[in-house]
């Protein structure tokens, strides 16, 4: 359903992805790993319309949507999770979830999506004990949660996310990635999911790509992923494995 | 019966996608990891990044027998050897020419995909599978035996030869599949015959076979002597050994599995790609492998690419059995041997430019190559003991050159030359 060509990205002189080639199925979780600068984060917003493709197809659904802009993309049934997860701090956890309807809200639809916010809440029952308090003042595994509670409200097919787990400590990180595999199961999401975190991403993708300097290098199943000792020494931290 | 429905059925479209990602990556790899062909894409003018499509890959250059002698033992290898856990090598016109290796994770796919071609077969884990092929460094008795035992069949890794008692295990064991190369077959057929043992003392159903070509005649001549149905498997280590290509019960072709090889034909001598379904030399690009990515290998097997679906459902083309080879290597008692192995140890022993010619013939099941080596006029005059000597050296240097025994006579040089004055290196009297 997400298929991807090709996808060139200069930022001027610089070749952020070359020829990048990949793709999503429906309901798959699929994580793209990488080192810091590889060209994870310009992929994402790549599919989401924030960059501009020098060359190459986005395609979802069976529609090319490499040119859209980003609202329309948002309306094709993809939400991005940016880095840093990027809430609205002075509003409320309350005020944000509605933001994230922002593009099919109505009167009309009122009732709908209040019934929608409700049942983000019942997903992360934290945000609903915090529903009235502002978003700033939350911690950043609630951040994060609410992050992809905006997310949701966008009535997505499809979520992108990026390092949902940075920066948090590692319980909370167990925490947001049991979050993530529970949309799948529950609410048949297909999650594309950009990570540092190669182990914890890995232990929920089905399928996984790794990029080196903005080059797809390897793709496999997460089990094969886990088992190729390249990985295991450049992003599991398995620095043992130098010596042989 | 599919050992993995969703891979050997994928839609077109999706298995375009999934090859041109597992391209690109491979490309990346060997780009970054093989010297050989970081140097030989520089001087082509390509990077990885250039291939954007399938059929980009005739812009690449070809990877011939020859590269892999150059590069002997590890040179094409994309991973240091602690990641490899196999190494296996097959003979080449100069001994060990090729060197092969795997990761764990090269095991786990070539195991799954032998798994397909056996499961296709008609082969399941309620079967008992005698694998008589040769055990060693060929790839064919490991790749069989990982492959049956995936899929949860009985192995027995009985290897080759001692054919009474391959029989004596095959009635004993309650083996239901044999897996060897078809003129071994032929020669338990035969065995069975002359011992009097009728086919329903043995509990065989299936026989997959491979490694050598072998005819359609051959088949129904395999399968009443042994009462079974008999698929032909193809591969060659070059590239992974078996599980590149598997009959189904069908028996209409070879279904390749394309999600982990890409495959072409091409004109042996404009090397530019044939139309589909024309007779031509296979050329195979490994998609998924780590330790030793292949990139556009010459088979130089002649195949041509089947039309129309198979009605088993398999999505992937199909090829048509082997139709011969594209250079002068013959399969002699399942080895390959080239004519140069030959020229090599007649150059050693006689010094000069040999004159020789390789006969080979079937002999009921066996194969037997007979070398007719010009002498000079004057060993005939010589002692019979001379010239006794010479043949039993050479006859020695050879068993030990090529790993199967041949005949040598001597004979006039005359006698080698056709009418234009050159020789031809083989003459292959089997009806293959």
């Amino acid at each position: 359903m997400l298929r991807i060509k090709n996808l060139q990205v200069y930022y001027g002189m610089i070749h952020a992805l070359r020829a990048v080639s990949l793709h999503v199925k429906e309901k798959e979780i699929v994580a793209l790993i990488g080192a810091n600068g590889a060209g994870k984060t310009t992929l994402l917003s790549a599919v989401s319309g924030l960059v501009r493709p020098a060359s190459g197809e986005v395609n979802f659904y069976g529609k090319d949507i490499t040119h859209e802009r980003a609202d329309r993309i948002v309306r094709e049934g993809i939400a991005h999770v940016p880095e840093g997860r990027h809430v609205f701090k002075p509003l409320s956890v309350e005020d944000n979830l509605l933001l994230g309807s922002y593009h099919r809200y109505s009167l009309r639809r009122r009732v709908a999506i209040r019934g929608e916010i409700d049942g983000i809440f019942s997903l992360f029952p934290v945000l609903a004990d915090r529903r009235k308090q502002l978003a700033g003042t939350l911690s950043g595994g609630e951040q994060q949660m609410l992050a992809i509670g905006r997310a949701l409200l966008s009535s997505p097919k499809a979520l992108l996310l990026d390092e949902p787990s940075m920066g948090l400590a590692p319980k909370i990180v167990k925490e947001i990635f049991g979050h993530i595999s529970k949309l799948r199961k529950e609410r048949d999401m297909t999650i594309f999911l950009v990570e540092q975190n190669a182990r914890g991403a890995l232990s929920i993708a089905d399928r996984g790509y790794v990029l080196e300097t903005g080059r797809v290098v390897l793709h496999g199943s997460s089990e094969e992923l886990l088992a190729n000792r390249d990985v295991q020494r450049a992003y599991l931290g398995r620095e043992d494995l130098t010596e042989g | 019966m599919y050992w993995e429905p969703d891979k050997e059925c994928m839609d077109g479209e999706e298995l375009e996608q999934l090859q041109l990602e597992r391209l690109q990556a491979t490309l990346n790899r060997v780009y970054a990891h093989v010297p050989f062909y970081r140097k030989k894409f520089d001087e082509m003018g390509i990077s990885p990044e250039d291939i954007s499509s399938l059929s980009d890959i005739a812009r690449l250059p070809f990877t011939a027998k020859a590269d892999l002698r150059d590069n002997y033992p590890y040179g094409l290898f994309a991973m240091p050897m602690r990641e490899v856990v196999r190494v296996h090598a097959s003979s080449g016109s100069t001994g060990m020419a090729t060197v092969v290796g795997y990761t764990r994770n090269d095991m786990r796919h070539w195991s799954n995909l032998v798994a397909r071609v056996i499961t296709a077969a008609g082969v399941t884990k309620d079967d008992v599978i005698q694998i008589a092929f040769g055990y060693g460094l060929f790839t064919g008795a490991f790749g069989l035996h990982q492959g049956a035992e995936r899929i949860g069949a009985s192995v027995i890794p009985a290897s080759s030869g001692n054919t009474l008692r391959q029989i004596q295990i095959m009635k004993d064991f309650k083996t239901t599949a044999l897996v060897g190369t078809p003129s071994y077959a032929m020669l338990i057929g035969e065995t069975l015959r002359e011992k009097g043992i009728p086919v329903s003392a043995l509990s065989l159903k299936f026989g997959l076979f491979g490694s050598e070509p072998w005819s359609e005649a051959m088949r129904k001549e395999i399968e009443s002597r042994l009462g079974i149905i008999a698929t032909d498997n193809y591969g060659l280590s070059e590239v992974m050994g078996p599980g590149i290509s598997g009959e189904c019960l069908e028996r209409n072709g070879l279904h390749f599995n394309e999600d982990h090889f890409l495959v072409e034909v091409i004109d042996p001598e404009t090397l530019a790609p044939v139309a589909e379904g024309e007779e031509g030399e296979l050329v195979i690009t490994s998609l998924t492998k780590e330790a030793f990515p292949m990139i556009r290998y010459r088979t130089r097997d002649r195949i041509r690419i089947l039309k129309g679906d198979c009605p088993c459902g398999r999505t992937g083309r199909r090829m048509s059995r082997v139709l011969g080879r594209t250079d002068d290597m013959v399969i002699i008692r399942g080895v390959n041997v080239y004519p140069i192995q030959i020229e090599n140890v007649l150059t050693e022993i006689g010094g000069g430019q040999p004159h020789y010619q390789i006969v080979v013939d079937r002999n009921g099941a066996m194969d037997e190559a007979t070398v007719l080596v010009g002498a000079e006029e004057s060993i005939f005059f010589d002692q019979m003991k001379r010239q006794k000597d010479m043949v039993d050296r050479i006859k020695a240097r050879i068993v030990q050159e090529i790993g199967v025994s041949v005949d040598v006579k001597l004979v006039e040089k005359k006698t080698l030359c056709r009418s234009d004055g050159k020789t031809q290196s083989v003459i292959d009297n089997r009806k293959l």
